[in-house]
């Protein structure tokens, strides 16, 4: 039990530095296209620790619906705007606005990180047990119809929005 | 037999809800003759239902429910969770002893007429009843006694028919959505279906051809189904909303040419004097719902509050002077009628619906419904002056004298309504509650036909409402003559036309008031009594006859045009007997005939005990004299000076011949007697020359003095310190603008940066401060 | 394994995300520091799932709400980036800075 909760959190923190590290990549390198693909990074570490939280229905959206698609639009809108596909300097604001963004940036991180400290301190998870994709679909058609109807309703109204956005005319 | 449907109601206002609907969506595709045929069939449907769920309430109030089911009734009303068994009935009990209803729920074999007594039993054994109640229940015994048993209406209690569902739940409160039907609403649903109807009808052909007629119907469906749904909420809170979406049709519809600036001027104008006032109705309703103990939104409920005897009357007089911040603005009262005159510059049908028949009631209709707040809260029954019946006297006698300065017809017919809606209001202050609602019915039907009656003339007349170009229209247009002719004699009060009982039964209502506090009301009445007649008089005898001075060339409107206003009209010669007084100059008609109106619309239960002013003759002589002395006023000031010939040449002519005069003017007979007697003998000279040097003096002096104060209020206090108020707040908020306008970079980042920050510094504050 | 382990994982992620999203003037990279702070939230909601269905084996409203989040991301997106097509197309240029029509 000891042995797996210590791969758990070796797994964990394996992913957690590569994702860190691919999303500063992603807002800071110079070239739109490996932003893009430094992101995949990030979303497939996400999906990743998903599966380390016991949640595979989710994990597998993920990869499914970010991965296959969500990427694939990132790179159909990078290639239709035709940027340059090189190195560009141009993708990031002044520097006083980095600066600033930066600022804002840590500071939100240190009040978001001492409110989690001060809230959850050091507990644990417990016995995490598989969250079966079969209870997640009850859970969704039963208590959460209403909003799953809502959500699918906003989904044809932004795909209409999109075409209507979209086409030429 | 026809099923049970005043509990169905709502289908009314759900018709006219999906003609909107099925208008705003197919209806360009159907094109226009199926636009219009889709709203009218909508609004006959309705019709066809308020006037069966009308025919089912006389039969409800003619055979009150007992027992079991008049103590579920009761419970539906309250609107509070209904229980089983002895609960119920104790609650009937419990309530029926705290606003004075006489009935008794748990025997149900109480004849009617041994109720009366009952009642003053038990207030005797309670010993809680107030003395103001005690009193009320005197005064209905003696009255119970003097009509043999006839009328008793005061005596048995019909509760409302209420149907509410959940429309959602925070913090255990209940909010709910419904219907109430009594006799009021019951009675709105017929007036706005009617006059809805007819509006559908005659603007096929006065829209025939605009541009947007689709637009145009959608939204006149939208409005009669928002102002039904007003008319037949249960709640103060779906009333809110009925309010709100009545102003933005008529924000719609007052806009409709919004090409013109000066439309789209009005419509915002309507639009924003009105949300001045609906924050007093918020507050209003917000405070009568505290007030009432946090429970319920329910109309009956909060009435019943209010009458309990054990109300917080300070809390209501707030309450109620902030509901009447909103009737002031919807209802056109003093200082916030500004917005009505310039709503003419919608279509001419939707004024007549909008702002003479329905929507502005909405304010008059509000104080009906809630009568108990603002009987408790200002002190109706009891005291001396005060706001809501003095605002109300006051705005009809501003607004009578602002119609004399005015060239454009319907703008004379706007200031007109003012006046009249002060004088619902006024009635509703002096506790004249049946006059107030009686009025506001008969007013619906001979406004509207006035309105639709200047329509006509426009329609005619190259869409112009300038009297100085119009005349002579009497032979041109009979049936448009006609019907307005009836109008405006309705309108001023001649008996035996509709506005006659109305404004009667006001005039009784102020003068009968209570401990004669109202005798300024009553003054009040009677000035407007006399401007109405003389104002209206001005307008029909400029517009229909002389010489016509414009140039189309007028011709009478067809039948969709005429018919409305001939019915419209026949109503107003018509409905005022539905109230016919118990006693008329000593004819005593048998008590199932007289005073209808008040036996089946006047609620019992929920409602304060008010004394029933009785007909009073001499108030009737008087009003009339002053109206028909206004209608000959008018007539002798326009007549004489309009046109280039001035009193000198006229008298030529009367010296030239009788005959002349006659084809040239068509005087009245008074007139046209003296001035014959003047050409045969020295008397009649003597008389003339009395008639034109002392009469005509005093007869222009006061036309002058009248038109010199009404052009010093319009110019002065009306445009300047009024609009300025309105003009300053808009200049102060476009300063304000302009400071602030250099904030907003249009840069989405920098917001974003903003929005960060700012949520930053929040969450520091709440995590490490808090 | 601690909760705050993935709660600060999120947190990172956000404030990354939010960085991105200040900083760039790339229409579609800011699109991508969004998709970032979305996911943060996403990893938030089903650790606390995760957390709740310990104690409570049939309370999944953290994964559903995950799920949600994901559908509306993906509305978001596409949404998102026909705007951005749109602005290319009127503009020959998807720099944000340049679409400031609406400063007063």
């Amino acid at each position: 039990m000891l042995a797996l909760l210590v791969a758990q959190n070796i797994a964990f923190y394996i992913i957690a530095a590569l994702m860190v590290f691919g999303a500063l990549r992603v807002v800071t390198c110079k070239n739109l296209m490996h932003a893009a693909l430094w992101l995949v990074l990030v979303l497939a570490g996400v999906a990743a620790q998903y599966i380390l939280l016991a949640a595979e229905f989710v994990a597998i959206t993920q990869v499914l619906v970010y991965l296959g698609a969500i990427i694939v639009l990132f790179l159909f809108g990078i290639m239709l705007t035709r940027t340059k596909t090189g190195t560009d300097d141009n993708l990031n604001n002044s520097a006083g606005a980095r600066r600033m963004a930066a600022l804002i940036g840590v500071l939100l991180a240190g009040v978001m990180g001492y409110s989690l400290w001060d809230g959850f301190g050091k507990r644990e998870f417990g016995e995490l047990t598989v969250q079966r994709t079969a209870e997640v679909s009850d859970s969704i058609f039963s208590t959460y119809l209403l909003p799953f109807e809502v959500i699918s309703i906003l989904l044809l109204a932004a795909l209409i929005g999109a075409i209507v956005l979209a086409r030429r005319d | 037999m026809i099923p049970n449907l005043l509990d169905k109601v709502w289908i009314v206002p759900a018709l006219m809800a999906s003609s909107f609907l099925i208008i705003l969506f197919f209806g360009k595709r159907f094109g226009t003759r199926a636009t219009a045929g889709i709203g009218i069939v909508a609004v006959s449907l309705a019709l066809v239902f308020s006037v069966c769920v009308a025919g089912q309430w006389i039969n409800r109030v003619n055979n009150p429910p007992t027992g079991e089911k008049l103590a579920a009734d009761v419970v539906a009303a309250n609107g509070l969770t209904p229980q089983t068994g002895a609960n119920i009935i104790g609650e009937v009990e419990a309530t029926t002893i705290e606003s004075g209803e006489t009935v008794d729920a748990g025997t149900h074999a109480m004849a009617s007429s041994e109720s009366g007594s009952m009642s003053e039993m038990s207030n005797a054994e309670m010993g809680t009843a107030s003395s103001e109640h005690a009193v009320a229940t005197e005064h209905a015994a003696t009255e119970h006694a003097a009509t043999e048993g006839e009328h008793g209406g005061e005596h048995e209690s019909v509760p409302p028919i209420v149907r509410t569902t959940t429309w959602f739940t925070i913090a255990g409160i209940n909010f709910e959505v419904g219907t109430l039907l009594d006799g009021l609403a019951a009675m709105m649903l017929i007036t706005v279906c009617i006059i809805s109807l007819l509006v559908h009808i005659y603007s096929t052909e006065y829209l025939h051809g605009d541009i947007r007629f689709t637009h145009y119907y959608a939204f006149l469906s939208l409005f009669t189904a928002s102002m039904l749904f007003y008319v037949l909420s249960s709640n103060t809170l779906q009333m809110l909303v009925g309010w709100e979406l009545v102003g933005v049709c008529s924000f719609g519809l007052i806009g409709h040419w919004w090409e013109e600036k000066k439309n789209t001027d009005a419509a915002l104008k309507a639009f924003l004097t009105n949300r001045v006032g609906d924050i007093g109705l918020i507050l209003g309703v917000t405070i009568t719902f505290f007030a009432a103990g946090a429970k319920s939104f329910n109309v009956l409920h909060i009435n019943e509050y209010a009458l309990s005897g054990t109300a917080n009357t300070a809390l209501l007089l707030v309450g109620a002077l902030c509901l009447f911040g909103g009737v002031t603005s919807k209802s056109g009262q003093f200082p916030l009628h500004t917005w009505l005159p310039d709503a003419m510059a919608g279509p001419t049908p939707v004024s007549a619906l909008i702002h003479a028949a329905t929507m502005v009631v909405a304010g008059v209709y509000l104080i009906a419904r809630l009568y108990g707040v603002f009987f408790a809260g200002l002190g109706i029954g009891s005291s001396s002056l005060h706001y809501v019946a003095f605002i109300g006297g006051f705005t009809t006698i501003i607004g009578g004298l602002l119609a004399f300065v005015q060239t454009d017809l319907k703008k004379v017919l706007a200031y007109s309504t003012i006046s009249q809606l002060g004088y619902m209001v006024m009635a509703l202050g002096v506790g004249a509650w049946t006059a107030g609602v009686f009025h506001l019915f008969t007013h619906a039907f001979f406004k509207a036909c006035l309105f639709l009656g200047a329509g006509s003339v426009s329609h005619a007349c190259h869409h112009t409402f300038d009297m100085r170009e119009m005349g002579g229209l009497r032979k041109k247009m009979p049936i448009t003559h006609g019907t307005f002719l009836v109008a405006t004699l309705a309108l001023a009060g001649i008996f035996p036309l509709a506005g006659f009982w109305s404004k009667d039964e006001i005039l009784s209502g102020a003068s009968a008031g209570q401990e004669n506090a109202y005798t300024l009301m009553l003054v009040f009445g009677l000035i407007t009594a006399f401007l109405t007649a003389a104002y209206m008089g001005r307008a029909y005898w400029m517009t229909f006859w002389g010489e016509y001075r414009g140039h189309a060339h007028p011709h009478e409107s067809p039948k969709v045009i005429t018919v409305p206003l001939v019915i419209l009209a026949a109503c107003a010669v018509f409905l005022g007997f539905t109230n016919f007084p118990k006693s008329f100059f000593g004819i005593e008609l048998p008590g199932g005939v007289t005073t209808r109106f008040e036996h089946y619309i006047e609620p019992t239960f929920a409602f304060p005990p008010l004394q029933h002013a009785e007909f009073t003759p001499w108030l009737a002589v008087v009003s009339t004299i002053l109206a028909a002395g206004g209608l000959f006023i008018a007539y002798q000031y326009y007549e004489k000076n309009r046109g280039p010939h001035g009193l000198t040449q006229r008298s030529k002519v009367a010296r030239a011949g009788y005959t002349f005069l006659e084809n040239k003017y068509y005087l009245d007979v008074l007139y046209t007697d003296i001035i014959a007697a003047d050409t045969k003998g020295p008397l009649a000279r003597a008389a003339y020359w009395f008639n034109t040097n002392v009469l005509d003096g005093v007869v222009n002096g006061l036309g002058t003095g009248a038109r010199k104060i009404a052009g010093f209020v319009y110019r002065d206090i009306d445009q300047l310190v009024l609009d300025g108020i309105v003009n300053g707040s808009g200049s102060v908020s476009e300063k304000s603008g302009q400071v602030l306008r250099h904030v907003q970079t249009g840069k989405v980042q920098q917001y974003a940066a903003i929005l960060f920050a700012g949520a930053v510094v929040l969450a520091g504050v709440f995590v490490f401060v808090i | 394994m601690l909760v705050n382990q993935f709660l600060f994982l999120g947190a990172i992620l956000f404030c990354i995300g939010v960085y991105g999203v200040l900083a760039r003037r790339n229409a579609v990279l800011v699109l991508m520091s969004i998709e970032l702070i979305l996911n943060s939230v996403n990893i938030n909601l089903v650790a606390f799932g995760a957390m709740w269905h310990v104690t409570d084996p049939s309370n999944l409203s953290g994964q559903v709400f995950a799920l949600f989040v994901i559908a509306i991301a993906a509305a978001e997106v596409g949404v998102g980036l026909a705007i951005v097509l749109l602005i290319h197309r009127n503009r020959q240029s998807i720099d944000i800075n340049d679409v400031d029509l609406m400063k007063g």
